[in-house]
């Protein structure tokens, strides 16, 4: 992964967007997209179905009315959001596996906030906005915790992440079969939902929310401008980069670990807090839906660009809305959607491997002993 | 065997790193290549050792044009190469790899494969313990494997690009005797180097670089003026010794004991003055580096206090010691100076006093331009770390460096520089000093000692001499004395 890092910041990507490098890339990126399709039609032909019905199905399940347009747009929120937060802890250097977790825990304690408030006589505005900010408090605690499980206790924030993870999805069950289940019995339906003043507005007869639209909008380009344009991204790359030089060099380097632990928390908390606001209006046991772990896949297909974000998110969007239909239509499982974008971030990855793998014979090496293996080790066998 | 590169050409975007270069090395030759920082020599090498491919041009071996497109492929045709920074190749994996990975598998062939490669050590003239656990060998020994490797995976041609930048005296004897021998037996030896004795002292011709281009050949006897004029198209004089002025006291050390793994250095006293240069002399290991990083804050001594301008500093963590004037420039260039993936436009924004929030890039650019200039890095702002030549990530190293420091704590640093850039690099240097600042210097070589240092600490075995007089020190008396010898 390392690789990938180093390879370009946005700048120069866009500076070297003119030269023929470019364009191979380019063409190797399509090539990737090309070659998913195809595993992704085998997958489908040997489960009987004709590949592209079922991507026609999935076209028109995504792009072919208004309403479904506007779920696209709901669930593309919260991959922005993760996707956005997850390049600031990537800068890093940090594989922050735990931002599912954080998801959740923005949405517990949304409504914590929200039923705390409910039945009182502060205007639904602050609530909301009360709400919210405890969601993004939430996600950025959670994320601290593993960043300080790492810095402090050596746990790895990969396993840490999992982990706590698997604490945030145990918590919300609990909380749902326990102490906020609903009148009579509890059910994987959720908590009771809240009263439709205390959601964020929505556009007229959709789902989807301006402001959840204009906060999730406002992240990627905060984290852009951040990543590009300050030294506290600089520092982070430094960090990411090398470590020991950024330390040597002046940057505090666990502050800026934990640093990006928060501010992608805080992201991931604010995805939750909107799923519980103004997509859901309650908490449910699923409440992440894989959001946090898309927005991961979203940040290693992009190789950390943050300039792509956007599209690349509403395209893995479009994708989960769109296969909703395949099930009714012709009896597969939405899950084509799961399997068509793995198959494309690790044809990505694949491909990009192989060209940086070719760059490194024809070019110097760069890379750090650790990640030398290719061309020596192979001269080991003759 | 011989080689012979036709018209080799290599550019980096606008740079031509190699420029049509025509050189034949016959068999059994040492040939030296020598050039400014930049020139062009580690390209191509690398080209030569199949590292990366020229963008035109051919090579020949024995007569016969060869195709080279990795490591593995140059070495199938007996070309081996020992990379610039020692730290750049994996000498411990390549061990490794070369029991693990040797053909025909595990276990049995174990001790039949140490038993060749030791007959083959023996043979070639080196003494290895193969046994030893390789993350404990020195730099000189790490060589000593990889070189081993080399030959006994068929080099007939061995690249030696800057080799002896890290290794004392005596392995520098052993190895051009190794080199010498190697060269009787037919192998064409290439070695590259800064340091115009060793070309004299073992080269039987030298090729000379400039921008690319092959300026000039040189045969026994060498005139050192000549070669100058070749490398540089000027002559090269490094100024008088300045005597220095000191000042009043910068850093105080009293009795301090410092230790990391198996060496420990006691009752340090010292006291450095303004506008005073410190040389720490010795054998790499001895301890220097542990002085160093004691006085940077990175090393918490077991005892003793660390005094920098009044202010007690020891067991204060190293961003305390950074901000209170100390500036510590390491030895290992990619691994703990730069920033392999950075510009140097963003290695100077880093390193920036008060920098703010946005970044204003067009300032960082003009920062940038500026250090380039200052000190004559070969490259633009928008170049990465790697991307630049040893030499050049040496003077960036140096020139990322705070200009405020009032301690500059100095691991070798003009490593693989250039004669004109070492006396220029060291120029700058004094400048900073003199204009209150002081220096802490390892080195090891001997005339950079003798000639910048006011005074110097020898270290031996983990003891530490009483500061010497650089002035009315020779070259002989401190070889003897990093030798173990006593004052
Ligand atoms: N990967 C690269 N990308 C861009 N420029 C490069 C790259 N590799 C080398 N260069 C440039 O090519 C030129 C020649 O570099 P090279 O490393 O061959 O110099 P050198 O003669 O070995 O110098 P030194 O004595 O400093 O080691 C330099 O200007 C360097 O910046
Ligand atoms: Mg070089």
């Amino acid at each position: 992964m390392s690789d990938a890092r180093t390879s370009h910041s946005t700048p120069t990507r866009l500076r070297s967007l003119l030269t023929g490098d470019a364009w191979i890339n380019f063409g190797l990126q399509i090539g990737a997209l090309i070659l998913a399709f195809l595993l992704t039609s085998c997958i489908l032909l040997v489960a009987g179905a004709p590949p592209f019905e079922a991507y026609k199905q999935v076209f028109l399940g995504a792009v072919g009315s208004v309403t479904s347009f506007s779920n696209v747009l709901v669930a593309w929120v919260p991959l922005l959001l993760a996707a956005a937060g997850v390049l600031v802890t990537f800068a890093a250097g940090l594989w922050n596996i735990g931002v599912e977790g954080q998801i959740v825990l923005g949405a517990v304690l949304t409504t914590w906030v929200l039923r705390l408030l409910q039945d009182t006589a502060i205007s639904p505005v602050v609530i909301i906005l009360l709400a919210i900010l405890a969601g993004v408090v939430g996600g950025a605690l959670w994320a601290v915790l593993a960043g300080v499980l790492k810095t402090f206790g050596g746990v790895n924030e990969i396993f840490g992440g999992l982990g706590l993870n698997f604490v945030a999805t145990a918590l919300t069950l609990w909380l749902i079969f326990g102490p906020w289940k609903r009148p009579g019995i509890g059910s994987m339906s959720g908590t009771e939902p809240f009263p439709e003043r205390l959601g964020l507005p929505t556009m007229a007869g959709l789902r989807v929310s301006p402001w959840s639209l204009g906060l999730g909008i406002l992240a990627v380009i905060l984290v852009f401008v951040l990543l590009e344009r300050t030294y506290f991204g600089l520092r982070l790359k430094a960090v990411g980069k090398n470590t020991r030089a950024a330390f040597l060099l002046g940057v505090p380097t666990w502050q800026y670990g934990l640093l990006a632990f928060l501010f992608c928390g805080g992201l991931a908390g604010l995805a939750g807090a909107i799923q519980v606001t103004s997509v859901y209006h309650r908490l449910i046991p699923a409440i992440s839906s894989g959001y946090g772990f898309m927005g991961l896949m979203i940040g290693m297909l992009i190789a950390y660009r943050a300039i792509w974000v956007a599209p690349v998110a509403l395209f893995f969007a479009a994708l989960n809305i769109g296969s909703i239909q395949l099930p009714i239509v012709l009896k597969l499982d939405s899950t084509l959607s799961g399997v068509l974008q793995g198959a494309l971030v690790l044809f990505v990855l694949l491909v990009e491997g192989a060209r940086q793998r070719y760059m490194r014979r024809v070019r110097m090496r760069i890379a750090a002993p650790t990640t030398l293996e290719a061309p020596l080790s192979a001269s080991g066998e003759t | 065997m011989e080689v012979q590169l036709l018209d080799i050409r290599k550019h980096f975007g606008p740079i031509k790193a190699n420029d049509g270069i025509s050189l034949s090395v016959p068999a059994g030759t040492i040939q030296g290549i020598l050039g400014e920082n930049g020139a062009g020599k580690s390209t191509l090498m690398k080209i030569l050792s199949g590292f990366q491919p020229a963008d035109n041009g051919s090579i020949l071996l024995d007569g016969r044009e060869v195709a080279m497109k990795s490591p593995a492929d140059a070495l199938r045709l007996g070309v081996g190469m020992l990379h610039q920074d020692p730290l750049d190749f994996p000498a411990m994996r390549v061990a490794d790899n070369l029991l693990i990975g040797a053909p025909g598998g595990i276990r049995l062939h174990r001790s039949q494969l140490r038993a060749s490669l030791a007959e083959h050590a023996r043979s070639v003239g080196l003494a290895l313990d193969l046994k030893a656990d390789v993350s404990s060998l020195t730099v000189s020994e790490r060589q000593q494997v990889e070189l081993m490797r080399l030959l006994w995976l068929g080099a007939r041609v061995l690249i030696l690009d800057e080799p002896t930048t890290g290794i004392s005296a005596a392995q520098k004897a052993e190895l051009f005797s190794t080199l010498r021998r190697l060269a009787e037996r037919g192998k064409t030896v290439i070695f590259v180097s800064h340091k115009l004795e060793e070309i004299q002292e073992l080269c039987t011709r030298v090729a000379v670089l400039k921008q690319g281009r092959l300026v000039g050949e040189a045969t026994p006897p060498y005139s050192v003026r000549q070669l100058v004029n070749m490398i540089f198209e000027r002559e090269v004089t490094p100024g008088a010794r300045a005597a220095c002025a000191p000042g009043g006291p910068i850093l105080k050390l009293s009795s301090l004991a410092v230790e990391r793994g198996r060496i420990r250095l006691e009752g340090l006293d010292l006291e450095v003055r303004e506008t005073e240069t410190i040389g720490l002399a010795g054998m790499e290991g001895s301890g220097q580096s542990l002085l160093l990083k004691a006085c940077a804050g990175l090393l918490p001594p077991v005892e003793g206090r660390v005094t920098m301008l009044g202010q007690e500093l020891a067991g204060k963590p190293y961003h305390y010691f950074k901000r209170n004037g100390v500036a510590y420039v390491p030895a290992a260039r990619l691994e703990e100076g730069l920033i392999a993936g950075l510009t140097l436009t963003d290695h100077f924004l880093l390193t920036q006093r008060k920098p703010g929030f946005f970044i204003d890039r067009e300032k960082g650019r003009s920062i940038a331009q500026e250090r380039i200039a200052e000190f004559n890095i070969r490259g633009t702002p928008s170049n990465t770390a790697e991307s630049l030549s040893g030499g050049n990530q040496q003077r960036a190293l140096l020139a990322i460096m705070k200009p405020e420091a009032k301690l500059m704590l100095l691991e070798h640093p003009t490593r693989g520089l250039d004669i004109e850039s070492v006396i220029y690099v060291w120029r700058k240097l004094k400048e900073r000093c003199n204009a209150g600042g002081a220096i802490i210097f390892s080195s090891s070589d001997l005339d950079e000692l003798l000639r910048y240092s006011d005074r110097i600490l020898v270290f031996f075995a983990g003891r530490v001499s009483t500061p010497l007089d650089a002035d009315s020190t020779s070259v002989e008396e401190l070889g003897r004395l990093i030798g173990g010898g006593s004052v």
